[in-house]
């Protein structure tokens, strides 16, 4: 280890210092109105330090870590998706009393874990990472303490713990197979292997840990059939969190993924095979998603299958990675793509939903009857947020929809780009069932609502990217092509 | 003068105004500043539609660098000769629809809000000429027109909404692959580049496929049987002045969409599936018409007479068929022109008789005429040019449609001139039974138009008998603007 090796992995030792920094601070000062500030601002140190190693990206510590392009683009979106989130709990985290510099230093840790995860490139830094990702996840979700919060962080716990098992198996058989835990060289040895071998047993083996392996961030991304724990976790766990979970936590997962299959299973071989696995996964998750988020009453679980639906969309462009002879880049790019613009989205939404569950204490579909009276701007802003879920423009949601089903289509995905814009059709029903409740029923009571300044800032930031990146995803799509680049090498 | 830039201030005009109306305006002043909006809008696009008509100028503007290379979408806009006229309707329709809001109470402001965001949206469907941005345009307009349907109408007007949405989504989905298809074989989203580059290039489905993909997309906003459920209740339910954009202009984006897109993009297999299109032609005119007869709501009446009158459209593309002329196209083209205005004027003048009597249940109405002299004209006029009275605009298009579309199939026009004749019987008979008869008494204490509602139906009237008196206004721009579509593709 030297100077090099920790100034590579600056944001992430600055991330965790700031989580140090919000505990003690917490501990000597009574005045924990200081505490969202001091965490926003010390937001910009891992950013600015994420900006400066963007120059000469390099592997480090043993080529474990590698800073890159690709991890820099998933480090923004957590960085904004943590600012994001620690914005909207302003007031939120008010009612957790004494306790809320641990709520904001556990979002920063697991944040801190996701840096680490989008930039290591070996499978042993990969699962510790992971684990730093989902122990203080798992904490936050409990953080009501109440029964339905602490179902919530006991569910995420165990089933964490299972599906780290499961990708711990998998990751061992790769071990066993290649005898290195360094991405590159497993990449190497299985492209040697497949070039002289012709055993079919062996091919077996590796599918077997790819299937592993992508059940277990299957967990992450709550795709079908991994993805029983969302609902209840979403609905148990502190509003905020939830959004956090749903974008941030996604993102890392897909990172991961992407990562790993392009460097380990990119051989033309076994990318068929597990480019059909994912096309399948996908296709359920957005169809079983979507059917079942039309039944939903409360808002937070709707967004929870939603969610599901959403990484099945986002799979169309794992499975379009993959051709018959090269790799497509347009698929991950869409991924890239869709990933940011989804922040931005979905954390609007739930930004108004704790805004709006503040008020009115519960998280039922109905408790948005007549928003648009008590509180226009929220409701305005949730409404181009749903706009932006079900595909329709000028938003985001659109641009990076067409993206990701234009490269399927691209990869002779034409059935599964087919299923998914039937799938946002079916989508626009359940979303839209949202704003007809703002904008036509009657409230209860019609007492306004004035949100918060955290709350509505946070959500007004988001809204705007949404919309902003909606007119512009040029950006966006430039920053994902290069990242995607880097890792194709 | 070619004023460059004009495409953009058409599009941009109203989405500018919605939002000074959203930001900063209430109630009346809202109202006021819409109208201004909307008759601006109205200038432009007159000055449009005269522009190009006697100087062929075709305003073109075009971004290429919106976009990465890799993906390369543009923001290009272009008027030839179809869109002219239809941006010219849209520019029409649109103060219409401002004026017949006049009246509206509640959420005043929202209302023009979503009026003046529809219209914006439409245009940009009309000058697009970047497929993606055709389609984005495509898919704007649903929002506003949701909203207005669901807040602003009567009756069951969140499942009508939710209906012509989910419907309209579903259609514009198939679109979507199409659309996504012929970049991945084209490698272009250029409107006017891809009907060179589509028969040399390797297509991932069979192009057949793909025109039905397109076409479906078209085939639910026109609407064609057996797509049209959403439009009786849409219609129906809607206030007036979404009644009046929906008719107006909305179906004609999917009449715009065959002309352009499946015609202009496919004329082999439009040639090849012409004689199903004149089948479903045929059963829009005939099917349309009969259940018309038998309406008793008088919204639900046009509505319904739209999918007859949208039949003809469909009459009329399916020339292709046999040794095309441009002739039955233009009449095509030309029957949504009129049918825009037509039927505009009577879901208006329906819309304002509804505010005065409470109902629209046609054994309710009778005896009208004396109370109501100004609406009675009008919807007489209305009425009259809908069955295509010689005079009037209606005439003109749909006897354009029967001499283009006999020679190709002959069959199919003598069933369809049939159509003409069952449009007289529930038209007449509709004015017969609402305005005319033995006063009632509970009308007695009803009025006439107010100085405000002359306005939008003057306008309509006046391009309804101006039309029919000179159709060559309007059709040589169509006959233009559709020549050269086909020696562009080689078809003629």
């Amino acid at each position: 280890m030297n100077y090099a090796d920790i100034i590579l992995i600056a944001p992430e030792i600055s991330m965790a210092l700031l989580a140090s920094i919000i505990i003690i601070v917490d501990l000597f000062s009574s005045n924990k109105k200081l505490l969202a500030p001091l965490s926003l601002i010390g937001l910009l140190v891992p950013l600015c330090f994420c900006i400066m190693v963007r120059d000469n990206p390099s592997l480090g510590f043993k080529g474990t870590v590698k800073v890159d392009d690709f991890s820099l683009f998933f480090k923004y979106v957590i960085i904004l998706a943590t600012g994001l989130v620690i914005l909207s709990s302003t007031t939120y985290a008010k009612r957790f009393d004494k306790h809320q510099g641990e709520y904001y230093s556990l979002i920063l840790l697991s944040a801190t874990g996701m840096m680490l995860l989008v930039s290591a490139v070996e499978l042993i830094t990969i699962y510790i990472a992971l684990e730093l990702t989902a122990l203080p996840t798992a904490a936050l979700a409990a953080f009501i303490r109440e029964k339905k919060s602490a179902e919530s962080g006991i569910k995420f716990l165990i089933l964490s713990a299972v599906s780290s098992a499961v990708l711990l198996y998998g990751m061992v058989l790769i071990y066993g197979f290649t005898g290195t835990t360094h991405l590159s060289e497993i990449g190497t040895v299985i492209a040697n292997h497949l070039s002289t071998s012709e055993q079919i047993t062996d091919n077996g083996i590796l599918l077997f840990s790819v299937i592993l392996i992508t059940a277990g961030f299957g967990f992450k991304i709550s795709a079908v059939p991994f993805q029983m724990w969302a609902p209840d976790v979403y609905e148990g766990a502190p509003t905020p969190i939830t959004g956090f979970l749903s974008v941030a936590s996604k993102a890392a997962g897909f990172a991961i993924i992407l990562r790993i299959l392009y460097a380990v299973f990119e051989n033309e071989a076994l990318s068929s095979d597990w480019a059909s696995m994912m096309a399948v996964l996908s296709a359920i998750s957005m169809s079983v998603g979507n059917l079942i988020a039309i039944k939903q009453n409360n808002i937070k679980r709707m967004l929870a299958y939603s969610t599901i639906a959403q990484a099945g969309y986002i799979m169309v462009g794992l499975a379009a990675m993959a051709g018959n002879t090269t790799l497509y880049t347009s698929g991950p790019v869409g991924i890239l793509v869709y990933l940011a613009g989804y922040t931005f989205t979905n954390l609007a939404a739930f930004a108004v939903i704790t805004a709006v569950s503040e008020d009115s204490g519960d998280d039922s579909v109905d408790s948005f009857a007549g928003l648009i009276k008590k509180s226009p701007t929220l409701a305005v802003i949730m409404t181009v947020s749903m706009i932006s879920l079900i595909g329709i423009p000028p938003t985001i949601g659109f641009m990076a929809k067409i993206y990701l089903f234009g490269a399927a289509v691209e990869t002779n995905l034409t059935w599964l780009a087919i299923v998914a814009v039937i799938n946002s059709v079916v989508s626009a029903y359940y979303y839209l069932r949202v704003v007809k409740t703002m904008f036509i029923d009657s409230p209860d009571e019609e007492q306004e609502i004035h949100p918060k300044f955290g709350v509505l800032s946070a959500a007004v930031i988001a809204i705007s990217g949404t919309v902003f990146f909606g007119f512009f995803p040029k950006p966006i799509i430039e920053l994902a092509r290069d990242a995607i680049n880097t890792i194709i090498g | 003068m070619e004023i460059p830039g004009i495409l953009s201030i058409a599009i941009f005009l109203p989405f500018i105004s919605a939002v000074i109306v959203a930001v900063f305006l209430t109630g009346k002043t809202a109202r006021g500043f819409a109208v201004i909006a909307s008759a601006l809008e109205l200038v432009v696009t007159g000055y449009i539609f005269v522009a190009h008509r006697q100087n062929g100028y075709d305003f073109s503007e075009k971004i290429t660098s919106w976009f990465p290379e890799s993906f390369p979408v543009q923001y290009f806009l272009s008027v030839d000769g179809i869109s002219a006229p239809l941006i010219l309707l849209t520019g029409l329709l649109g103060i219409v629809a401002i004026f017949a809001s006049w009246n509206i109470t509640e959420r005043t402001k929202e209302h023009f809000m979503w009026l003046l965001l529809l219209q914006g949206a439409v245009i940009g469907v009309f000058t697009s000429m970047d497929f993606l941005l055709f389609f984005l345009f495509w898919e704007l307009e649903l929002i506003p027109m949701f909203f207005l349907i669901s807040i602003w109408g009567t009756g069951r007007k969140e499942y009508s909404a939710m209906k012509f949405l989910i419907f309209t989504i579903l259609g514009s989905a198939f679109m979507l692959i199409g659309i996504l298809v012929i970049f991945a074989g084209t490698g272009t989203f250029d409107m006017t580049k891809i009907s060179e580059a589509l028969p040399s290039s390797n297509l991932i489905m069979p192009v057949g496929i793909l025109f039905l993909f397109m076409s479906i997309g078209f085939a639910v906003k026109l609407p064609v049987f057996p797509l049209h459920t959403w439009l009786p209740d849409a219609h129906t339910d809607a206030p007036t002045a979404a009644s009046v954009m929906l008719a107006g202009v909305l179906l004609k984006m999917g009449g715009y969409g065959l002309l352009r897109v499946s015609a202009g993009m496919f004329p082999d297999q439009l040639e090849k599936y012409a004689w199903v299109l004149a089948l479903l032609g045929v059963i829009n005119i005939i099917y349309g018409a009969a259940i018309t007869i038998r309406q008793t709501d008088l919204k639900r009446l046009i509505a319904y007479s739209s999918v007859s009158h949208m039949g003809f459209v469909l009459l009329g593309l399916s020339a292709m068929g046999g040794g095309i002329t441009s002739l039955a196209m233009t009449g095509a083209a030309l029957q949504m022109f009129t049918h825009g205005t037509i039927t505009g004027l009577l879901f208006l003048t329906i819309g304002f008789i509804y505010e005065r009597t409470h109902t629209r249940h046609i054994p309710d109405l009778g005896g009208l005429a004396r109370r109501m002299p100004v609406f009675t004209v009008s919807l007489v006029v209305a009425g009259l040019a809908s069955l295509g009275l010689p005079g009037t605009s209606g005439f003109v298009s749909e006897i354009t449609i029967f001499l283009g579309a006999f020679p190709a199939f002959k069959l199919a026009t003598i069933i369809a001139a049939f159509g003409v004749v069952l449009t007289a019987a529930y038209i007449l008979w509709m004015i017969q039974r609402s305005m005319f008869g033995p006063e009632k008494e509970r009308f007695a204490q009803i009025g006439d138009a107010t100085a405000v509602q002359v306005i939008p139906i003057g306008l309509l009237i006046v391009s309804i008998i101006g039309v029919g008196i000179y159709p060559a206004f309007v059709s040589d721009v169509f006959t233009e603007g559709i020549t050269e579509m086909l020696n562009m593709t080689g078809a003629n």
